[in-house]
């Protein structure tokens, strides 16, 4: 039997993989309040539009889908 | 110099062969074929075709420049890309449906005039829905039905389009149209429903996830390209497809973070990536139809992985429901791979293909200072990531373990991924090799340092976004309804038309018959035969030849008018019954409605084409 592939399986390469992770985040709001904006609305060009953008975003279109999902969602067999 | 043949009719014809070969050679004549027709692009020379006339129309098959270029190039790559994954089949008959479906799209890119078009556009219709059907399921085939009659109608739309383009105009030549008039508005109607937009959309995903593990790699490039080609050529600049686009990028996101199937999800991002494109295509500009035509050439390559590395798993696990699935990383790391390299273009990571191409179009938008859907678009670009770019992988080959330990699927289908893999990073890492060949010339620098910077903030904080609300977003064992419950249940709902109502009208009418016909009769013989006594016998005993006429008359008058009178009246019911009874059964009441909506559109047409300009006389064509 070829052995499994467990590098996911390893305390110490999640542990990494969180700390690099979480440190990109860091790193992705510090770095906006030193570079210059190349962006087609003035605003867009504030420190950490980008950031607070996508992560309300997410939020937003996680829930609206929820709530659709109460009107939608359907057991497997509803057209048989 | 241009070659002898069409690239399109290299396939169709190298189809023909297919099912004469075997084995190995086979499969090399199927690797080799859409080598032929790659050769065959690159001889092509901008210009008209392979002009044919025919009933005196032009038909021309070859009406060659940049746009037509790109996407015969994807198309023949993408080809190559899904035989290879599809070469395990002992059987030739998907390899066939692959070729002429890929071919007749060819034929669509190439066409010059409505005719040819819309020609090639039936066959695509035809021919893809074998790979549906390939499958050999009793939802797949329900599937491929209604696959079947949506693009049946679609095409019924275009034809009656093209006529009425060709009465009005006596040209039948395909070039930019305003959408004004019935033949600009059922064009459009032929080629939004194959663009898959809401509320016409519903085919695609409720067909794609049915189809073979192969034939859905196939299907995911072809159908909606060529629509969204066929948008750009006729109707760029047209306001409303800008607001369409982005309902589609929405659209397609909510479905897909509602959807338990993993290929349903990969089948709804389809929708929500070409809301991208036709928004570009609405906007109009040199900047938008470029991004338009550079994320359709790389959108098809990491669409088709996502569906190879999604279907790799459904072979080998015969799973295809995220609540099934999960932690397959151990035993599949390739597949997990590549399914991750896909995940990675289709959000717009830099150094994948999405980023350079889905850049050009949110850049368009910003440039004509379109603030509400440059906003939508970037929200769509988070929302992108969250359902196929860490959905999908985390939750088939992450999360909770599910238990399965399937192998890598076979070779051939890890090459094919390989392919489309390093297609994606390739397209990522060297984007002038696609700016190069796209339809207008391109001035625009994807890798500046706070364009990469606002990707990946949009990125990493969407994924944190998504690990926070993992909760919310666990998958549940349900399907989510979509614009084909209005066809479903609408047949469903001339079933129970067809069951209670005609039931109770026919207990009526049966009673009617029970209490009118057969009661009357009764009473009428019953004072008939009081009559026969009491007057008639008195007055038969009282004459005696008067005796025998009237008994005579009697009995004629019985067998001839009143029994012949009964049995028309029961045969009669006997046939509408049978009627009634071939309506409630199979498959005629469930889709029944739709003929009849194709075939209005067709009487209007008729009507319309009669009312205006009279009868047809002499060849119609003219």
């Amino acid at each position: 039997m070829k052995k499994e592939f467990d590098w996911f399986d390893k305390e110490k390469n999640v542990s990494l993989l969180k700390k690099s992770f979480y440190g990109s985040l860091i790193f992705l709001i510090l770095i906006d309040f030193f570079i210059h904006k190349h962006v087609p609305f003035e605003w867009a060009g504030y420190p950490i539009f980008f950031v607070a953008y996508g992560f309300v975003a997410c939020y937003v279109i996680v829930y609206f889908s929820k709530l659709v999902g109460l009107w939608l969602k359907k057991r497997e067999d509803y057209y048989d | 110099m241009t070659s002898t043949l069409p690239p399109g009719f290299i396939f169709l014809f190298g189809a023909l062969l297919i099912p004469l070969l075997q084995g190995q050679v086979r499969k090399t004549f199927v690797l080799l074929l859409p080598g032929v027709a790659f050769m065959d692009l690159l001889t092509m020379e901008h210009g008209t075709h392979w002009v044919a006339s025919f009933l005196g129309q032009q038909l021309i098959f070859g009406q060659v420049d940049q746009w037509t270029m790109i996407f015969g190039y994807i198309f023949v790559i993408n080809t190559f890309a899904g035989v290879l994954y599809s070469l395990h089949l002992e059987k030739p008959d998907e390899h066939v449906a692959t070729f002429v479906y890929s071919g007749s799209s060819l034929g669509v890119v190439f066409a010059g005039d409505l005719l040819t078009l819309f020609i090639f556009w039936e066959l695509m219709a035809f021919s893809s829905v074998y790979l549906i059907l390939a499958r050999r399921t009793q939802r797949a085939q329900e599937s491929a039905f209604r696959y079947l009659l949506v693009h049946i109608f679609g095409g019924l739309a275009l034809l009656g389009g093209v006529v009425v383009q060709i009465t009005t105009t006596g040209s039948s030549v395909f070039h930019l149209m305003e959408l004004e008039g019935l033949a600009s508005w059922l064009i459009f109607i032929g080629f939004i429903l194959n663009a898959a937009i809401p509320p016409l959309s519903a085919w695609l995903p409720d067909a794609y996830p049915e189809a073979t593990v192969t034939g859905s790699v196939i299907l995911s490039a072809f159908t909606t390209k060529t629509a969204v080609y066929v948008l750009a050529r006729g109707f760029a600049g047209t306001e409303l497809l800008i607001w369409a686009g982005v309902l589609m990028t929405l659209y397609g996101i909510v479905f897909a973070i509602l959807e338990n199937d993993m290929r349903r999800i990969l089948a709804y991002s389809i929708i929500n990536q070409v809301g991208f494109m036709i928004t570009g295509i609405g906007i109009g500009t040199v900047m938008s139809l470029n991004g338009t035509a550079a994320h359709a050439f790389c959108h098809i390559l990491y669409k088709a992985l996502l569906f190879m590395s999604a279907g790799s798993v459904l072979y080998m696990t015969g799973k295809s429901k995220c609540t099934d699935l999960g932690g397959l990383y151990r035993t599949m790391p390739l597949t997990m791979l590549f399914g991750v390299i896909g995940a990675a273009a289709i959000s717009a990571f830099p150094l994948t293909s999405g980023f350079t191409s889905k850049s050009l179009i949110l850049q368009a938008s910003g440039d004509e200072g379109l603030i509400v859907v440059w906003l939508m678009l970037v929200l769509a670009s988070a929302g992108v990531f969250l359902h196929a770019g860490i959905k999908f992988p985390w939750f088939v080959f992450f999360a909770k373990d599910s238990g399965l330990r399937p192998k890598e699927p076979p070779m051939n289908m890890l090459l094919a991924m390989g392919f489309a893999a390093f297609m994606c990073i390739f397209l990522g890492v060297f984007p002038n090799v696609l700016y190069s060949i796209l339809p207008y010339p391109v001035d625009y620098v994807p890798y500046t340092v706070d364009h990469v910077v606002s990707q990946m903030q949009i990125l990493m904080f969407s994924a944190l976004a998504f690990f926070l609300l993992l909760g919310p977003l666990q998958r549940t064992k349900t399907i989510s309804l979509d614009t084909d419950w209005f066809y479903r249940r609408a047949g469903q709902g001339f079933k129970t038309f067809a069951d209670k109502p005609i039931v109770v009208m026919e207990n009526a009418i049966g009673g009617a018959y029970r209490s009118i016909v057969i009661k009357t009769t009764k009473k009428l013989s019953e004072w008939a035969f009081a009559f026969d006594r009491h007057v008639m016998d008195r007055v038969v005993n009282g004459v005696a030849t008067m005796n025998n006429y009237g008994a005579n008359s009697s009995a004629w008058i019985e067998k001839y008018v009143v029994y012949a009178g009964l049995n028309w009246t029961g045969y009669a019911y006997h046939i509408w019954a049978r009627v009634l009874k071939i309506l409630q059964t199979g498959m005629v009441h469930q889709y029944a409605l739709i003929f009849i909506f194709g075939l209005f559109v067709l009487s209007v047409l008729v009507l319309f084409w009669v009312f205006v300009y009279g009868p047809p006389t002499g060849n119609i064509f003219r």
